[in-house]
């Protein structure tokens, strides 16, 4: 081989081996130890009372075996409604992510203010849990699935609709621009070069959503938002727990029987 | 007649003056290659004649109509003249070759998207969309998507869309310049083809040299944002092309000082 040849120096210095942490990461690992501590401290965390926690895991269960079918029907309707709230609610929700997302997403928007404040709206629906959703529709429009399918929509807006228009962002301005040069309307562009590039990842992401929402409906019941929860709090609460455990065996196999299908179905369209 | 007529353009992206005065006529009918180096602003100028971006000064007419001042309506009235191939070809990838082509119809139809979705569209719109993959050879493709089919084929395809617009002028940016040579060249042929048949006026940017002397009437060469060479093309000789990319040739130039330094130590 010939020879390689070199400069003898660079002009340009390279980069330095180390670089010193940031203050910020500093500052930032000393919160969290602080917190951590404290947080051990003020939770009373005590092997005492764990061992009493223990005892009194072993007698409920004790209780609760043999699980107690006697009320296998009322549990069933109960289930079929939490089934429904969460069909009905995530349904709504992601059809209504759709618009939530166009008008937040950068590339759809008509105007930047309409973005900011759709995106303001999506982070509150997101920021609120699901049980204060509820809590606040059970106040509104009574006890019943339709403080729970309400409380259902808003969190699947809050969490649908910005994956969807994070995936509109990310859409390729090229077929876009390829339209709009035919001469098309605004609506006819999106609806014919950005939401047909996005349709497989909206699916998985509404998918998801149903996974989520069938084991938020379930707890939604103990707010009294419908569905099988409110038996599941009733039955604790009269310290029924053979039945309690029925119920909670049964959404066991709904839930997962639930995620199954749709992790299937997932599979499949992507 | 003239089709296009641009007067002291300009355009800057921020800080970045990009296009920095342009002028030319281009005839009805005439066809006209435009040249230049990377970055010098050839796509900026192409999409500023249809609107895609809006010029900061100076007025760019098409068909009468100055780009520069024309609202909404007035836009989509002169896009739809205005046919555009890409060099990403730009199809939607997700779809059939068939609804890509459709959607040429977009701007014209009075419903836009909903009258050119192929389940909804009429028996003449469909036959009309057939017609003009049957033109660039690949009916036999129409149900097939996008992304299954080469380079060369996908940008066959966007020139159907285009036939299917039925626009006056094309606008061609680079249409050849991601294909192989022999792709580019059967491309080009295409493209000359249709434009011949549709008696269409023609701005197109290529890279190749040779094309360029191969193809249209009239070169227009650019180099950092102004127009440096507009002439018949048989006047135009290869080292006057080749000029055109030496120097300071891009609008976002940074020195080039040291890149050429004299190696000194030796291993
Ligand atoms: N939307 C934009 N925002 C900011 N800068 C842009 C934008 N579009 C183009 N530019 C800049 O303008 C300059 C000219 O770009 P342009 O695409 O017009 O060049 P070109 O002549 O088409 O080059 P090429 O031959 O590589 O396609 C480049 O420096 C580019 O970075
Ligand atoms: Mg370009």
């Amino acid at each position: 081989m010939s020879q390689v040849k070199r400069p003898a120096a660079p002009t340009t210095p390279p980069p330095t081996r180390f670089k010193s942490p940031p203050v910020f990461a500093w500052l930032l690992i000393v919160t969290f130890l602080a917190l951590f501590l404290q947080g051990v401290v003020a939770t009373e965390i005590s092997v005492e009372r764990l061992l009493r926690g223990a005892v009194n895991l072993v007698h409920f269960i004790g209780r609760a075996f043999p699980p107690d079918p006697t009320d296998i029907n009322t549990i069933g309707w109960a289930m079929l409604e939490t089934m429904n709230i969460a069909v009905v609610g995530v349904t709504v929700g992601v059809l209504l992510s759709i618009p939530f997302a166009l008008l937040s997403a950068r590339n759809t928007t008509p105007w930047p203010w309409v973005r900011v404040m759709s995106r303001l709206m999506i982070a509150a629906m997101r920021t609120v849990p699901d049980l204060i959703w509820a809590l606040i529709f059970v106040v509104a429009v009574g006890l019943g699935p339709m403080a729970g399918v309400l409380a259902i929509i808003m969190d699947t807006i809050g969490f649908a609709a910005r994956f969807f228009s994070e995936r509109i962002e990310e859409v390729h301005p090229g077929p876009s621009d390829a339209l709009t040069a035919t001469g098309a309307g605004r609506l006819s562009v999106i609806g014919g070069a950005i939401l047909p590039e996005t349709l497989a990842s909206m699916t998985a992401t509404s998918l998801y959503s149903v996974e989520k929402s069938i084991r938020s409906a379930v707890t939604l019941g103990l707010v009294g938002a419908g569905g099988v929860g409110v038996e599941l709090a009733a039955a604790m609460r009269l310290f029924n727990y053979d039945e309690a455990l029925m119920i909670i065996l049964v959404i066991l196999v709904v839930v997962i029987g639930f995620e199954q299908l749709s992790s299937a179905i997932r599979k499949r369209v992507i | 007649m003239t089709a296009i007529q641009v007067q002291d353009l300009h355009k800057s992206f921020d800080s970045l003056h990009v296009l920095r005065g342009i002028d030319f006529e281009i005839a009805q009918g005439e066809c006209v290659i435009l040249l230049g180096a990377n970055g010098c602003g050839k796509s900026t100028l192409m999409r500023c004649l249809n609107g895609l971006e809006r010029p900061d000064r100076g007025n760019a007419y098409m068909h009468g109509t100055d780009i520069a001042t024309a609202d909404a309506r007035q836009l989509c009235q002169l896009r739809r003249q205005v046919g555009v191939v890409f060099q990403q070809f730009n199809l939607v990838q997700n779809l059939s070759v068939f609804q890509n082509v459709l959607y040429g119809a977009m701007g014209e139809q009075r419903f836009g998207l909903l009258a050119t979705l192929s389940p909804l569209a009429n028996d003449a719109l469909r036959e009309r969309a057939m017609y003009c993959l049957e033109r660039v050879s690949l009916a036999d493709k129409a149900k097939h998507k996008c992304r299954e089919i080469s380079g060369g084929q996908q940008q066959r395809v966007a020139i159907a869309r285009t036939l299917m617009q039925e626009p006056s002028v094309l606008i061609a940016d680079e249409p050849v310049a991601s294909l192989d040579p022999s792709a580019g060249r059967n491309v080009m042929n295409l493209l000359m083809a249709i434009v011949e048949e549709q008696r269409m006026t023609v701005l197109c940017s290529l890279h190749q040299l040779e094309l360029a002397s191969e193809y249209g009437d009239r070169l227009i060469g650019m180099k950092a944002g102004r127009i440096e060479l507009d002439a018949s093309r048989d006047t135009v000789d290869h080292q006057r092309m080749a000029s055109l990319y030496q120097g300071d040739v891009r609008v976002d130039h940074v020195p080039t000082t040291h890149h050429e330094r004299p190696v000194t130590a030796s291993v």
